[in-house]
């Protein structure tokens, strides 16, 4: 019988200094599982990028990972303000951060881009006005 | 399967069986098992927070004796710490301290902080090597090169290569001793290490991947400073030994290292958790264009270790005015040296990654356990009590499906279950 680890995170979006933390959450239970390094720094990144853009954008959201013997799901899901456009959202450098964000280092327009990169699939579905879900893999 | 010789330990006739050292320990190495604690040497990172927070003194730092040291050897080299000169209160010269290391028995004394200045300047031609990955990371704390192969692997490369001051230290006082006394055998010589900290201990004790220690016996701080008290109120002038500067003594607190490589784009972190932080944000990718950083595992850096005996902050203002009228450095590369790194004062090998927290090594069997541990984990009161003998709630329970640890021992879950067969005879009682 193959098990399901299934990790639920409350992402805030009230405070932007505990941004990042559901990632370091993830990261330990991998390890815990013996998944190989190259792996988890793959899932973190592309956890840590999707956390920072929930918190950025849409005030905080939800994120579930589920661990399978196959595959790592990372399942995001928030009731932002939406991707009017995906396609130019995925281009690397394109940002609609606001000014005070980006003072600090994030909103270079790598989110997207870094999640696409570091996972072996991704979809994004989103509605402006309504929100965005994200479901990225990443196969073991 | 564990070989690696730790330098901090238990006694267990002091031990009360107290949460205090659970409580502390940053990588949830220890247990109170049958009313004491227990270390757990896979864990073990000999960081000598269980020593200094432990209110019953029954954790220890094992070192060698100094007096032994002084009459087993027939030429002894004291390497003394750049932190041993912040000890004393008063101090105008650091060359009183090493003229009372010569009078309370070593036959010589090559500066720890001495080697740190020819590390500050190779440090600067490694970070212009090309190929390497940055931002570097210090291999002077031997804490933080333990916590980044046990819990950091894919940060492995970013550590320097470079030995720490206390090897090149050794590697010098060895060779003068070798030119100068070409008539001692090798046992007759003792490079010893004069140590703010267990950790040192421990990495002479195993070396570092493939790095076998030129330090022969290590002495504590602790132990030297009271010998030193009574031979240093002489009032005859010292010999003038010292040959270190601003950067060199730097090198003891938080921040020297760093502002040696003479060139803003650096970190400098100190105590276990903030280095827990930082490593975790650097594994993240999210720490960019930082060229080096510097990480102590001590509070205030090596001023902090366990086995000083001066509160850190009180060391660190002392050598702030011992330092003030050094020149900067008296430590240079000369000719060809100037912009190459000996192969010897390099290591070669990093350790290999062993993974302490792996639950089983099949991933399935992984899997099975961390769902178990999640629902126990959901059943136990969460307020981290440690009367079970674990650090808290998802420590225990994850003991316990790794087998290590009885259900049962849950206090608070063992009261509800008493009250509640009370409550229940109660009520039958009535009917």
């Amino acid at each position: 019988m193959s098990e399901t680890v299934r990790l639920y995170f409350d992402v805030d979006g009230e405070d932007f200094t505990s941004a990042g933390q559901a990632s370091v959450q993830v990261k330990k239970s991998l390890r815990q599982l013996g998944i190989p390094p190259e792996i988890i720094r793959k899932v973190s990144i592309a956890m840590y990028e999707g956390e920072i853009n929930m918190v950025i954008h849409a005030g905080g959201g939800k994120a579930e990972v589920l661990i399978c013997e196959d595959c790592i799901e990372i399942h995001l899901w928030d009731s932002g303000p939406g991707i009017a456009n995906i396609e130019q959202a995925m281009q690397e450098g394109f940002s609609t951060a606001p000014d005070a964000i980006r003072s600090l280092g994030f909103g270079a327009g790598m989110g997207l881009p870094n999640m696409k990169r570091y996972t072996d699939e991704m979809k994004i579905e989103s509605e402006p006005g309504k929100g965005t879900d994200i479901t990225m893999r990443v196969y073991l | 399967m564990n070989t690696y010789e730790h330098s901090v330990s238990l006694d267990i006739s002091h031990c009360t069986g107290c949460t205090t050292c659970l409580k502390h320990c940053p990588t949830e190495a220890i247990r109170i098992r049958n009313g004491h604690a227990e270390i757990n040497p896979n864990r073990c990172i000999d960081c000598g927070v269980c020593i200094r927070n432990c209110p019953n003194k029954a954790k220890k730092a094992t070192y060698s004796k100094l007096d032994r040291v002084l009459k087993q050897y027939k030429w002894k080299v004291a390497l003394p710490a750049p932190t041993l000169y912040g000890q004393f209160e008063g101090l105008e010269d650091v060359d009183y301290v090493l003229q009372g290391l010569l009078d309370i028995g070593f036959d010589d004394v090559v500066e720890v902080a001495q080697a740190a200045e020819l590390v500050s300047a190779y440090t600067r031609i490694y970070l212009k090597t090309e190929g390497i990955v940055k931002p570097v990371i210090s291999s002077a704390c031997p804490v933080v090169l333990r916590l980044i192969s046990l819990r950091y692997p894919t940060l492995k490369e970013h550590i320097m290569q470079l030995l720490p001051p206390m090897e090149i230290a050794a590697q010098l006082a060895r060779q003068k001793t070798r030119r100068e006394h070409p008539e001692l055998k090798e046992e007759d010589i003792c490079i010893c290490f004069i140590s703010p900290c267990p950790a040192k201990v421990s990495y002479v004790r195993n070396g570092f991947g493939d790095y076998k220690s030129q330090v022969d016996e290590v002495v504590s701080i602790s132990d030297v400073y009271f010998s030193l008290l009574n031979v240093m109120r002489r009032e005859k002038a010292p010999l003038p030994i010292s040959h270190s500067g601003m950067i060199g003594i730097s090198w003891a607190t938080s921040g020297g290292e760093s502002s040696a490589i003479f060139n803003d784009k650096y970190l400098a972190a100190d105590g276990i958790e903030n280095v827990n932080r930082v490593l975790d944000q650097l594994e993240n990718g999210n720490i960019s264009s930082l060229e080096f950083i510097e990480l102590n595992a001590c509070p205030g850096g090596c001023v902090g270790g366990a086995m000083a005996v001066e509160n850190p902050f009180v060391a660190k203002a002392r050598l702030q005015t011992l330092r003030r009228y050094l020149p900067v450095s008296q430590n240079f590369l000369e000719g060809e040296n100037r912009d190459y790194i000996p192969g010897g004062y390099l290591f070669e090998k990093l350790p290999t990654y062993r993974p302490i927290q792996r639950l089983s090594d099949n991933f399935g069997e992984s899997l099975r356990m961390m769902s178990d541990i999640q629902k126990l984990r959901a059943e136990l009161p969460g307020i981290d009590c440690g009367a079970c003998g674990a650090p808290n709630c998802r420590a225990f329970a994850e003991d316990v499906i790794r087998g290590n640890a009885d259900r049962e021992g849950c206090v608070v879950q063992q009261q509800r279950k008493l009250e509640e067969q009370l409550s229940q005879r109660q009520n039958g009682e009535e009917i």
